[in-house]
């Protein structure tokens, strides 16, 4: 969506000037994103839609979100659908935990990246060396994740003080780090309270203080993945097997080897989703701890239009409004529908002028009952700050997914030789 | 005909096999953790007492609901992963309306089984909607669904239950005991059959009769087998998907009920969840047909009930039988492609054998 749209050919060259314009259109968007908040913050009295506090908890919330989406994009751009993220970050929260505890953090990371990539490898195994359906796979690869390790807690930790059968003893905390020469100065001005520059304040300042090692990971891990699909000879052929495999075999590409791969690959990412959630969210792995965020991963990554840029910044969407309901929930998600109601104001407009008269009509309901309700009330009820993040995917794929342009061959098996 | 024997037998042969593959791989799990295989086992196989079998039959029977919906979408290539919240907030709505009474005895109950069905085809309703019109994926929108209905069923618990005095559970009324549907008692245990089996095996009659003797069957089989063969024999394509989420959703909404119908009487917050996971799962061992479903429920459900014990006498945790459950199903799909792919060749080759001494010109 933030990004100049994927070139036709899919696999093609890119044209030079688009080289140019990836880093300024996300910038745009998010000085574009600071002043929304800074100017609902301003009308509604939410301090903390928008304060730091809030952002580096949304670094936080999207960093899972991220790696399980990042997972996804690999396994999908070699043309596999991986449902089975979710069953993988389940694997890489027990790595983690089992790992983290015994051993130390950092062999909880490779225990996560080790017990997510053997998810992927399961995957792998049924749908490209069997052909079994995709989706089918990867729905048995959670219900056998999520059993195994229920039964592998229970063999671990319990008996052990601070243990149970469904979690971990705490995991001591990987480094962290911490400019305060930077951060005490922008505390000061986000404190102000100024239109926009506390906002960006506040951002800057969530990025100096108390930075976990593994959210530089993450961020440095979406990086190699973009240059490495997109820039080197072994992405764009990994891409080929996801856009038109016959062709790429035809050309001497050992398909189903970069299929492999890439699924296993997905499933380490995955896997190191999971343990940031056991390591560096809550210190501790516990049973039932992914609560669907490799759903949500997937979700963010078909927002993001299968690229790395749209999945960033729809990791972050919905990092923020996993947010927000731990953050004041029922104050904060209560502003969130002002922003609802005018976004899909604008939203109905645009679609009446393009001809959609029935999307127009029924974003300007939703966007009158969200005003309605936004003014007739002060709080959103608890139970229903919890639904933010979920409600907000089916809103934006509603809006979005008719724009997005999936991998061609995605979800289709592939047998050796189809290349006639 | 031996070749339609063979074809059965290997038919026959994938989930045993997979059953197979399960059991060993579980074992191995077993021995990694230092359990005692053979014990775990033997106590897993045991012969049933009557009173564990009809749990098992009870439990079977909610299984079964929940994997026909799953199959219905199935059939034509539809996934609807949202039977887990479609059947809670169908369970919740049939226990309010049954509970509050608004009509006298059986009426009531009719009413409120109505009313489940409803609120599940109407929650399945909206992905079928949003696939249809706006192209999203009904596997992420039914999983959006699901946990949207989790905050929206503990929403509505709290407005509409009245709180049970000296405890901190919610729960909606209880059902009054005219509108129960009774049990029956087999073999003089105390244990009741419930009455909702029944219900249970007329959906799975209903399913094979509207699939394989009605039109609209034939239009779902074909949609799910080819889509642009579908269309272009004159099939609506976007109304037979939201017809079938329609229909899933419906089925979904009687998943919860015969637990509460026959044993719960009310919708709390400890009322059973994660029988829809469990559908998906048993509607792809009995790779959607009616009888095979069946055979996947009662299995599903013998090593839920028999693993039981385990903990109690040998220190096992009960959850290595989902790891035995996951595999089954991972096995047993991998399995059916095998034997297709087996198939397939085998077809090949014997037209290949046919039309060789016909002569060359023939088979171009």
């Amino acid at each position: 969506m933030t990004i100049a749209t994927a070139p036709d050919s899919g696999v093609g060259t890119q044209p030079p000037r688009r080289r140019r314009r990836v880093p300024a259109v996300p910038l745009l968007v998010l000085v574009g994103l600071l002043v929304l908040l800074s100017a609902l913050r301003l009308l509604t009295g939410a301090d903390e839609i928008s304060s730091s506090g809030t952002i580096a908890a949304t670094l936080a919330a999207a960093v899972p979100i991220g790696l399980a989406g990042l997972g996804g994009l690999w396994s999908e751009r070699a043309g596999v659908v991986n449902i089975g993220l979710e069953g993988m970050m389940i694997l890489g929260t027990f790595g983690a935990g089992y790992l983290g505890f015994f051993y130390s953090p950092w062999q909880g990371v490779l225990g996560a990246a080790a017990f997510g990539a053997v998810g992927g490898l399961l995957h792998a195994i049924a749908t490209v060396g069997f052909g079994v359906d995709h989706i089918v796979s990867g729905v048995a690869v959670n219900i056998i994740a999520a059993g195994a390790v229920q039964f592998l807690a229970v063999q671990s930790f319990t008996g052990i003080p601070g243990g149970g059968a469904t979690q971990s003893p705490t995991i001591p905390d990987l480094p962290t780090l911490s400019v305060p020469a930077l951060a005490d100065p922008l505390g000061t001005v986000e404190g102000k309270g100024w239109f926009v520059v506390s906002e960006a304040a506040a951002l800057l300042r969530a990025l100096v203080s108390n930075l976990s090692v593994f959210t530089i990971l993450a961020l440095a891990l979406f990086v190699l993945t973009w240059w490495i699909l997109w820039r080197t000879a072994f992405g764009l052929r990994l891409r080929s097997c996801g856009e038109n495999p016959a062709a790429a075999e035809s050309l001497g590409v050992d398909v189903i080897r970069y299929k492999y791969v890439a699924v296993v690959i997905s499933g380490a990412l995955a896997g190191l989703g999971g343990g940031f959630l056991a390591l560096v969210a809550s210190s501790t792995f516990r049973d039932g701890q992914t609560g669907g965020r490799g759903y949500i991963g997937l979700a963010s990554m078909i927002f993001g239009n299968w690229r790395p840029g749209g999945l960033l910044t729809g990791a972050g969407l919905f990092g923020y409004t996993d947010t927000l309901r731990l953050r004041s929930g029922g104050e904060s998600v209560h502003a969130l529908l002002l922003l609802v109601a005018v976004v899909l104001l604008a939203v109905a407009i645009w679609q009446w002028r393009r001809g959609e008269r029935v999307v127009a009509l029924v974003s300007l309901l939703i966007a009158v009952a969200a005003g309605v309700w936004f003014a007739l009330s002060d709080q959103v009820p608890g139970d229903f700050t919890g639904m933010t993040p979920y409600v907000t995917t089916l809103l934006v794929l509603a809006l979005a997914s008719q724009r997005l342009r999936m991998p061609k061959a995605d979800g289709q098996p592939y047998r050796r030789g189809s290349a006639g | 005909m031996s070749a339609r024997l063979e074809r059965w037998g290997l038919t026959l042969a994938a989930p045993l096999l997979a059953l197979v593959v399960a059991v060993t791989l579980t074992s191995l799990v077993l021995l990694l953790a230092g359990d005692p295989v053979g014990a775990v086992w033997s106590e897993i196989s045991s012969v049933p007492e009557a009173r564990n079998l009809i749990n098992i039959v009870n439990a079977a029977s909610v299984y079964y609901l929940s994997a026909i919906a799953v199959a219905i979408g199935f059939r034509m290539n539809l996934f609807n992963i949202g039977v887990d919240g479609q059947y809670r907030i169908a369970a919740f709505v049939a226990a309010y309306v049954a509970g509050e009474a608004w009509l006298p005895g059986y009426l009531n109950t009719v009413l409120a089984v109505l009313a489940a069905m409803l609120v599940g085809a109407l929650w399945a309703g909206i992905a079928g909607v949003l696939r249809v019109t706006r192209g999203v994926s009904e596997v992420i929108s039914t999983i959006m669904l699901n946990a949207i209905s989790t905050g929206l069923v503990a929403y509505l618990l709290r407005q509409a239950a009245p709180r049970v005095a000296g405890s901190n559970q919610i729960g909606t009324r209880e059902i009054p005991e005219g509108s129960r549907i009774p049990g029956f008692s087999v073999g003089g245990v105390s244990t009741e059959v419930y009455g909702f089996v029944l219900v249970a095996v007329l959906v799975g009659v209903a399913y094979a009769v509207v699939l394989n003797r009605t039109r609209f069957g034939f239009a779902l089989r074909a949609t799910g087998q080819s889509e642009p063969a579908a269309v272009a024999s004159g099939i609506d394509v976007r109304r037979m998907v939201l017809t079938a989420m329609l229909l899933s959703g419906a089925v979904a909404g009687l998943v919860g009920l015969p637990i509460l119908f026959g044993g719960a009487y009310s919708y709390g917050t400890t009322f059973q969840s994660g029988l829809g996971f469990a559908g998906i799962a048993i509607a792809l061992l009995g790779r959607n047909h009616p009888v095979g479903i069946a055979f996947g429920a009662l299995l599903f459900a013998f090593l839920d009930e028999q693993s039981n014990p385990l903990q109690i006498l040998l220190d096992v945790s009960p959850d290595i039988v989902t790891i035995t459950q996951g595999t089954i199903v991972l096995a047993v799909v991998i399995a059916y492609e095998v034997v297709r792919r087996v198939m397939i060749s085998r077809e090949q080759r014997a037209v290949a054998a046919a039309v060789e001494p016909v002569g060359q010109g023939a088979s171009a």
